[in-house]
């Protein structure tokens, strides 16, 4: 088995007094796609936003690549070859699509063409020019993910990325997801739509109250269906 | 000369020009205010003794070191805004997040102390600065005698803010500029470093500030409170204009100017207040300001 790209250990976290993350661990090898399921507030984002640097009061370990990053400003973790598509898009409405696609800074090669990323998002060669602020959910959610495509970051955050879109996008952005598989990025999503995710990921993590309760690989989910759909509550 | 009105044209000229030159300064100065608070979210009220600062580092480079205009129209503003960057990195920095008011006592105090410092060294009056050797006499256009001096203080003051808007709102660092005023947090885990851009930003804006005291010094004397007058005014301006917005607050500023100057012609009582009976109008009507989107 490789060494795990990301190793999280004894998270923990807070928003202010609230204590939401109580000990999260679990890992992600280079070249997966594993999902983080659980309920709403069960922690999923705020982990992804730890590992990313982006919560204030955090504690306990998260190795990338072998390296520490728990104490690393948001920055330097990006630096490293981190990536995250917040759950909110977090699409610029004051920069066009063009400027919100070339902001993130290239960090290492490795990353997709403007060519292929528009390849990969037809609709947003056409909407180039546009302000950010005037895109459809659909388009705002294409554009998330492209944006991240482009810095040559090797694990790629995507919180939430089906949430409140049409089926036929949905479709389309697991098809992008798809073939990022074979270029080598490792993708680390958080997603409540269950069989949009089953049909990606290669392992699955739930939590519960800020921590990890359970694990499955993907062809251990039919046997364990009843299960995730009790903690799950679906 | 042909009246107008009861006005005589070269009167009528002579303050529109002069509303310009008012007009370019406010332009400048709310510029910088208007980046600054775009990116640090601070009301910069250290902005006008920082103005006066620019002023006198180009009166001190003459006086002492016999460094000209030309020289002072860089240096001075170099150095202010590498002075800003000290202010931002040691003071302001520790403001972030909290309320604006906590911004606006800390730099309101900064500029009392700034001012009171240069008061007390060289007392309320004026020092006079001299019309660089270029520059120098002037134009009769027939309706009215243009000082070149003055022109060039407008054309250079619309230059700047045309390039300044340019840079925001064209270019790469613009972009991540804008990005960064939107959502710093985000921006910064794209992996841009946001910190070191708001104390440039800072730096930038009291930069700008510090040349427009050098514009001024050869037109209005260099006094320790030259800023103070002026900046109450250009709050206003920014108001007016909508805090934040770039084209806003250089628009606003020309606009203002002239606005102020055509008063001084056909109502000159009001001549002080018409700024601020504007800026109650707009509040009124349009809160964000006239360019402004949100608060």
């Amino acid at each position: 088995m490789s060494e795990p790209l990301l190793n999280v250990s004894g998270l923990q976290a807070w928003y202010g007094e609230s204590h939401v993350l109580h000990g999260v661990d679990f890992e992600v090898r280079p070249g997966e796609v594993v999902t983080l399921l659980g309920r709403n507030g069960a922690g999923k984002t705020t982990t992804l936003k730890c590992i990313m640097g982006m919560i204030g009061k955090r504690q306990g370990s998260i190795r990338y690549e072998g390296e520490e990053t728990i104490a690393l400003s948001s920055d330097k973790i990006a630096r490293r070859g981190v990536a995250l598509c917040p759950e909110e898009r977090g699409v610029f409405a004051s920069l066009t699509v063009l400027e919100n696609l070339l902001l993130p800074p290239k960090i290492a090669d490795g990353g997709l063409s403007l060519d292929e990323i528009y390849d990969l998002f037809p609709n947003l060669k056409e909407r180039s020019t546009s302000m950010g602020g005037k895109l459809s959910g659909g388009e705002q959610q294409m554009l998330a993910i492209a944006r991240i495509l482009r810095t040559g970051a090797r694990l790629l955050m995507l919180d939430e990325p089906t949430e409140g879109l049409a089926p036929i996008i949905i479709k389309q952005i697991g098809h992008a997801i798809q073939k990022l598989k074979p270029r080598g990025f490792t993708l680390l999503l958080v997603e409540q739509n269950f069989r949009w995710a089953s049909q990606l990921a290669d392992r699955f993590y739930v939590m519960e109250h800020g921590r990890v309760i359970d694990a499955f690989a993907a062809a251990e989910l039919p046997d364990n269906m009843d299960k995730l759909h009790a903690y799950l509550g679906v | 000369m042909i009246p107008l009105l009861g006005i005589s044209t070269q009167a009528l000229f002579g303050q529109l020009l002069l509303g310009l030159i008012n007009g370019a300064f406010y332009a400048m100065l709310s510029l910088g205010l208007a980046v600054i608070f775009g990116m640090l979210n601070i009301v910069n009220f250290a902005h006008g003794a920082l103005y006066m600062v620019g002023a006198f580092a180009a009166w001190f480079l003459l006086t002492y070191f016999h460094i000209g205009y030309w020289p002072a129209l860089i240096l001075a503003p170099l150095g202010v805004a590498l002075f800003g960057m000290v202010i931002e990195r040691t003071m302001l920095k520790r403001l972030a997040g909290l309320d604006h008011i906590y911004g606006l006592l800390l730099t309101f105090g900064l500029a009392l102390i700034i001012q009171g410092v240069f008061q007390n060294q060289f007392g309320a009056s004026g020092q006079p600065y001299p019309l660089p050797e270029q520059l120098k006499g002037g134009t009769n256009l027939g309706f009215m005698y243009l000082p070149t001096y003055r022109a060039w203080a407008v054309v250079f003051s619309l230059c700047v803010c045309l390039f300044t808007w340019f840079m925001i709102e064209k270019t790469r660092l613009g972009s991540v500029l804008r990005a960064a005023t939107e959502n710093p947090e985000l921006t910064r885990a794209f992996g841009i470093n946001v910190p070191r851009l708001i104390t440039l930003t800072y730096g930038f804006g009291v930069g700008l500030a510090a040349l427009a005291g050098v514009l001024a010094a050869p037109i209005y004397q260099v006094r320790p409170l030259m800023g103070a007058d002026f900046i109450i005014v250009v709050f206003a301006v920014v108001v007016i204009g909508g805090m934040g917005s770039i084209l806003g607050a250089i628009g606003a500023g020309f606009m203002l100017g002239i606005v102020e100057g055509l008063t001084k012609v056909f109502y000159p009582q009001a001549a002080n207040i018409v700024v601020f009976v504007i800026m109650v109008a707009v509040l009124l009507v349009k809160p964000t300001g006239l360019f402004g989107k949100k608060l």
